[in-house]
C-alpha cells in the first residue's frame, strides 16, 4: 500500500514524514522522528504513556493515526524544557522524587503541562481526575500529585 | 495494526459516495477510542477508514435558536468547554465528559459513542433522556433519527452501509428545564458503566414537573427509554412517594445481564436508586433557573 506523506507541526518545528495507513502517531514519532520521550505502555487508551498534545488537547498519541496529524500542531515531551533548562515541572518531579523508573514520566508531565495551561490553581482532587488516565506502577501517585501542586504554585508565583 | 486504506474527505457527499462505493469493511473514524482500540486487537476488521474530522460541521457546537447542534466528531472536552451547552444540558455534558480520561475526552465523540452502539455508552441515556435527534446523512440526502433508534443492539445500529451521523440536535429548552445524568462503577474513574440513568425534566412556576424523560443504559441490549419512569413524574413534585414510583418502574424496565461486573438483581436495584438520585438532581437544577 502506497505512503502517506504528511506534512505538521512538531514542538513548534515543521516536519514531514512518510506513513503507512495502519501508523499511530507514536509509531511515527518514535521511530520516524526520533522522538522515543513519548511511551507506549499499552497501545489501547488505558496507561497515558504515551500522552501529547495537539491544538491544544491532551491524547493518547497511541490512539491516533499518524495520517491524522496532517496540518496540527502537536507538542511532546520534548518540546516541554527550554532548551537545556528544564520546564519546572520537570524540575518539581525530580525535586518531589514523583519518579521511580520514570516510563510513566513523560505523560504524566505532558499532561500536566496542559493542566496548568488551562487552569493554574488545581486543587489536589482536580490534579487527581485530570491525571486519572496516567498510570504509574512505582509512585503510589502521592508524590506526583505533590509535584504537580508545587509546580503550579512555583508558576503562578512566576507570573 | 492490520493494515487499511485511509481516507480524509473534506464534504458530506464524499463520505457518503466512499461508503458506498469501497469494497470490504469500511468504517467511519472519528476519535477513534473505539476503533483504533478494536482493529489493532483484531476485534473489529476495516479495510477502508474514513476520517469525518475534515467535513467542515463534523466538529463544533451551534446554537440556533435556543436549540444546539453539535457535530457527530466533536471531542468531549469541547462540549465541557462550552458554557451555553453546559448551562442548557448539564446532564447531556456531564454525561460525555464520564467517558475515559482526560486523554479519551480529547478525541472521543457522541457520533462515535452512539454508533458504537455499546448498551454501557454514557452519553446516550443522556441524549435520549434529552430527546436528542441524530442527522443522518446518506445517498438520498438527510434523514433525523432518534437516538434511541440508532443502536439495535451490542455493536449493532439501523445505519445503512452507506449512512453515517453528521450532527446530533438537541431541542429548545422551555423555562426551568435541567437533565442529569448518574453511573454507577465500581471506582471513582475509567471503568465501565454497570448502570447509567439519565433524567431530563421541566418543572412550572410551582415546582410541579409538566415534562419528563427517563433513560437508562446497560440494563438492557441497548440503552432504553422508560416512558412509565417518566408517568411516575409528570404533574408530581418530587417527594418519597413519587420516587418510589419512579424507582419501581425503573427495575421494571432492566433485562439486564448477569456478569462479574454486576448481577442482575444489583443491576436492577441499582437502576433505581439512581434513576432517583438523578432525578433529584435534575428537579433541584431545574429548580433554580428562572
Ligand atoms: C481508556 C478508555 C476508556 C473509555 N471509557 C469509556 C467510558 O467511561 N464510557 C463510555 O461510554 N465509553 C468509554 N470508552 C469508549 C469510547 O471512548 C467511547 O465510546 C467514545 O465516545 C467513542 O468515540 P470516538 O469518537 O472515539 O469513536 P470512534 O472510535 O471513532 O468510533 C466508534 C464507532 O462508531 C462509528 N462511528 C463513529 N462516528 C460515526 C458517525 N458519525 N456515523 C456513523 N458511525 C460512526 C465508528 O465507525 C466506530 O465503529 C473508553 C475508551 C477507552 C479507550
Ligand atoms: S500507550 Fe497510549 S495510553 Fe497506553
Ligand atoms: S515511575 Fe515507574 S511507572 Fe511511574
Amino acid at each position: 500500500m502506497s505512503k502517506i506523506h504528511v506534512t505538521t507541526t512538531v514542538n513548534g518545528e515543521a516536519v514531514e514524514f512518510l506513513c503507512a495507513s495502519d501508523h499511530t502517531l507514536l509509531d511515527v514519532l518514535r521511530d520516524e522522528l526520533n522522538l522515543t520521550g513519548s511511551k507506549e505502555g499499552c497501545g489501547s487508551g488505558d496507561c497515558g504513556a504515551c500522552s501529547v498534545i495537539v491544538d491544544g488537547r491532551l491524547v493518547c498519541a497511541c490512539l491516533m493515526l499518524a495520517a491524522e496529524a496532517r496540518e496540527r500542531s502537536i507538542v511532546t515531551i520534548e518540546g516541554v524544557a527550554n532548551g537545556g533548562e528544564l520546564h519546572p515541572i520537570q524540575r518539581k518531579f525530580l525535586e518531589h522524587a514523583a519518579l521511580q523508573c520514570g516510563f510513566c514520566t513523560p505523560g504524566l508531565i505532558v499532561a500536566t503541562k496542559a493542566l496548568l495551561g488551562r487552569n493554574p490553581n488545581p486543587t489536589e482532587s482536580e490534579a487527581r481526575y485530570w491525571l486519572a488516565g496516567n498510570l504509574c506502577r512505582c509512585t503510589g501517585y502521592d508524590k506526583v500529585i505533590r509535584a504537580v501542586l508545587d509546580a503550579a504554585a512555583e508558576m503562578r508565583a512566576k507570573r | 495494526m492490520p493494515s487499511f486504506r485511509y481516507e480524509a474527505p473534506t464534504t458530506v457527499k464524499d463520505v457518503v459516495g466512499l461508503l458506498a462505493s469501497t469494497k470490504g469493511v469500511t468504517k467511519i473514524l472519528a476519535g477513534g477510542t473505539d476503533l483504533l482500540v478494536q482493529v489493532r486487537s483484531g476485534r473489529t476488521k476495516a479495510d477502508v477508514v474514513i476520517d469525518t474530522k475534515r467535513v467542515p460541521g463534523l466538529i463544533g457546537i451551534r446554537e440556533q435558536a435556543g436549540s444546539f447542534v453539535i457535530g457527530a466528531a466533536t471531542p468531549g472536552a469541547e462540549l465541557g468547554d462550552h458554557d451555553g451547552l453546559v448551562r442548557a444540558w448539564p446532564g447531556v455534558v456531564e454525561a460525555a465528559n464520564l467517558i475515559g480520561s482526560t486523554q479519551i475526552q480529547g478525541r472521543a465523540s457522541l457520533g462515535g459513542n452512539v454508533c458504537n452502539a455499546s448498551p454501557a455508552a454514557d452519553s446516550v441515556p443522556a441524549l435520549i433522556a434529552a430527546r436528542a435527534v441524530a442527522v443522518v446523512a446518506g445517498p438520498k440526502g438527510q434523514r433525523e433519527v432518534a437516538v434511541e433508534a440508532i443502536a439495535t443492539g451490542p455493536g449493532k445500529t439501523s445505519l445503512a452501509r452507506d449512512e453515517f451521523v453528521i450532527e446530533f440536535r438537541l431541542p429548545k429548552r422551555p423555562p426551568r428545564s435541567a437533565d442529569a445524568y448518574l453511573r454507577f462503577i465500581p471506582r471513582t474513574e475509567m471503568d465501565i458503566a454497570v448502570v447509567g440513568a439519565g433524567v431530563n425534566v421541566t418543572l412550572d412556576a410551582g415546582g410541579v414537573c409538566t415534562a419528563a424523560h427517563v433513560a437508562l443504559g446497560a440494563v438492557a441490549p441497548t440503552a432504553v427509554l422508560v416512558p412509565d419512569a417518566a408517568a411516575a413524574l409528570v404533574g408530581k413534585k418530587l417527594d418519597d412517594k413519587v420516587l418510589a414510583v419512579l424507582d419501581a418502574a425503573a427495575r421494571r424496565a432492566c433485562k439486564p445481564i448477569d456478569d462479574k461486573r454486576g448481577t442482575v438483581e444489583f443491576r436492577t436495584e441499582v437502576a433505581g436508586v439512581l434513576a432517583r438520585r438523578a432525578a433529584a438532581i435534575a428537579f433541584q437544577r431545574a429548580g433554580e433557573r428562572r
